[in-house]
């Protein structure tokens, strides 16, 4: 995909985002590009301190990145003023995490949602009301529900409140941050399935991000495997799930708890933590807890080479490991 | 109580099989708020055998927490055992009743028999004390040592549980450490004592996957060189598979399947458990050769409130297989297979 091509939604560009902190500065994020094609749902896995939280805040402008571009629907959002930029925050949503923190527990739910489309000015008077019922029946919740508080529903619910307030203002992005990670496992399945409904009823692109790569895997078109700030690897996800040509990919894979007890699989246990970004490995960021790192690891920044159709990798010895 | 009062009163011994560690019960752990109880354990039966893992599995508001709790009597007010037994068999070979058992025997079982890990190593790891200290500390409230003794045990529990630098890490504090290498020092603490029981309460849910590989790695490495057993309550399946021997899994309080990892795993006979499968992605059978995805099968609503539960079946709202006389009264343990039993009366139809 090419970001000239008018099927790419939104292409990112060497993102950086650095952070002051008192131990100095800290690159949260440090050169990130993808591109998501309309329709289509990118995931971006990654464990702690990869910068996939950061990265989606940044692309948003909900945290200033420091460097690189975004481009959407033809514009780079990080050469807008915040004024130029407010005709996009409606195209663009975010839903998060914690579903009990991101709902304001006085306000009405109808009103929560409400809310979004009165900032925007989409519907006044009955056509709010009819709206606000729409989009709560889209999310599988009733329109009495419009009535009641944050507090008498269940995470699961909450989160379809989550998803409801995001739509309302017909976003054409957007960005899930570990929208799944704090629900029970049965619940889980629900908003999954209500995210694939709402891809392929209204066409949606989102930016799905989330540690558990068999989620990404099942849910995602495209994967982005992020570490440390910088991506490991991409591509589509039946490829990069077949035939994952990273160390740190194929150790991902290799460690995600797989539910069938009769299934054995080459246990790639990577030793040690995960490094400090403050004060990261050179040359490959992962080579410190790479089985097959080398002494080249140390020297050079691998750069992004492609392996297959939209499919690239960043290391040194993938064609020799691999191939 | 399960047995009536015309069953002869034996020795609590006699009725612990020998490769039994730990047999519950139809345990009842309520919590009292006024003139309410919330049945968060509301008659599990659950055994853990000598040297094997049982996992404990369910969702939020299982009662899974409040079972392990239960059992090293950590319950927190108001919580509290109001029925059923919990036996246990000492080194010695008594076999007691944690449920009634004294607050004094219940100090010295605690850490020397059974010892527990949870979610959160901070929780447990005290932010003032060097991690050698409370090491040592555990292991001198046990046992007649000196100081010096117990400092090369704590130097041998870190080792053994492959920290790296063990000598410097001894008089480091928790909050030096990562959260990977703070559970490989709750486990070395829990270990000190050399406990016949470890139960862990969700201890890799809040790692990183590769860093829980790590962890249950150890578990199981631990478990192979001192044989103890283990009692693992977790909300992850696929965790489940890759640590436990038997399972136990717990809906609302009550446990509705148990069986072998791999019965359970390949003949649920509870629809609570078929359904907690089918809702886990799995490419292999979610993904069409074209690359299409299929739907999942979700299980629908919601986990219910303990202080609100249903009269008959406590999954029936939510069941696939409900008839009328699941709504009417709770179903009992039957058997559905060797060591495999369920809490469904319609467990033929699976």
């Amino acid at each position: 995909m090419r970001s000239s091509d008018n099927n790419v939604l939104l292409s990112v560009r060497g993102l950086v985002k650095q952070f002051a902190t008192k131990s100095g500065p800290v690159k949260a994020v440090d050169g990130v590009s993808f591109e998501v094609g309309r329709g289509q749902i990118l995931g971006i896995v990654g464990e702690s301190g990869s910068g996939k939280t950061t990265a989606g805040r940044a692309v948003l402008r909900l945290v200033e990145p420091t460097s690189g571009e975004a481009v959407f629907d033809g514009v780079d959002l990080f050469g807008l003023s915040e004024k130029e930029l407010r005709p996009y925050r409606r195209r663009m949503q975010i839903i998060f995490q914690d579903p009990y923190s991101s709902l304001n527990p006085r306000m009405r739910v109808g009103d929560i949602i409400g809310e979004a489309i009165d900032t925007h000015g989409l519907a006044k008077g009955a056509a709010r009301r009819v709206r606000i019922e729409e989009l709560l029946a889209r999310v599988g919740l009733s329109a009495e529900h419009a009535r009641r508080y944050p507090n008498e529903f269940s995470g699961g619910q909450r989160q379809r409140i989550g998803i409801a307030r995001a739509l309302a203002v017909e976003p054409e992005l957007i960005i899930a941050d570990e929208p799944v990670s704090a629900l029970d496992v049965s619940v889980q399945s629900q908003v999954l399935n209500l995210i694939q409904e709402l891809q392929r009823e209204l066409g949606l692109t989102m930016v799905f991000i989330s540690h558990d790569l068999t989620v990404v895997e099942y849910l995602c078109d495209e994967i982005v495997v992020l570490y440390l700030g910088r991506v490991m690897e991409k591509g589509p996800s039946r490829a990069v799930h077949a035939a994952p040509r990273h160390p740190y990919t194929r150790a991902l894979l290799a460690t995600a708890p797989i539910p069938d007890p009769t299934v054995k699989r080459e246990r790639v246990i990577l030793q040690g933590d995960i490094p400090s970004p403050l004060d990261p490995p050179s040359g490959c960021v992962f080579r410190t807890r790479c089985p097959h790192a080398t002494e080249a690891c140390a020297k050079v920044v691998p750069p992004a080479e492609e392996v297959g159709p939209g499919h690239s990798v960043a290391c040194i010895r993938h064609a020799e490991l691999f191939s | 109580m399960a047995h009536s009062a015309a069953v002869p009163v034996r020795p609590e011994a006699a009725m612990l099989a020998d490769d039994v560690m730990l047999k519950a019960d139809d345990l009842q752990t309520h919590f009292i708020m006024g003139s309410r109880a919330a049945k968060s354990v509301d008659g599990v039966s659950l055994t853990v055998r000598r040297g094997e893992t049982l996992a404990v599995v369910g969702e939020s508001g299982s009662g899974k927490s409040v079972t392990s709790l239960s059992i090293m009597r950590l319950l927190a007010h108001p919580g509290r055992i109001v029925g059923g037994r919990i036996l246990y068999r000492l080194r010695d070979g008594t076999v007691v009743d944690l449920a009634t058992t004294g607050q004094k025997l219940m100090r010295s079982i605690r850490g020397r028999e059974i010892a527990m890990i949870f979610q959160e190593p901070m929780t447990s790891l005290n932010p003032l004390f060097t991690v050698g200290d409370q090491i040592m500390e555990m292991v001198r409230l046990h046992e007649p040592v000196s100081r010096n003794e117990a400092r090369a045990r704590a130097l041998e529990m870190l080792e053994l549980v492959e920290i790296p630098a063990a000598a410097k890490r001894l008089d480091q504090y928790p909050h030096e450490m990562s959260g990977g290498m703070r559970q490989r020092v709750m486990i070395a603490l829990a270990l000190a004592c050399r406990p016949a029981l470890l139960i862990a309460d969700e201890p890799t849910t809040a790692l990183d996957v590769t860093i829980q590989a790590q962890i249950l790695d150890l578990m199981r490495r631990l478990q192979r060189e001192i044989g103890m057993s283990i009692l693992f309550v977790t909300h992850n399946l696929g965790v489940v598979a890759e640590i436990a021997h038997e399972v136990a899994v717990m809906y609302a309080g009550r446990v509705v399947e148990q069986a072998s990892v791999t019965d359970l795993f390949a003949r649920p006979k509870h629809p609570y458990t078929k359904g907690l499968l089918a809702c886990i992605p799995d490419p292999k059978r979610d993904r069409a050769t074209d690359g299409s995805r299929r739907m999942l099968d979700p299980i629908p609503g919601s986990v219910p409130s303990i202080m609100a539960l249903p009269r008959g079946c406590s999954f029936a709202p939510r069941c696939p297989l409900v008839e009328p006389a699941c709504e009417a009264e709770p179903p009992v343990l039957e058997r559905a297979g060797v060591n495999h039993l369920t809490r469904c009366r319609r467990h033929e139809l699976l």
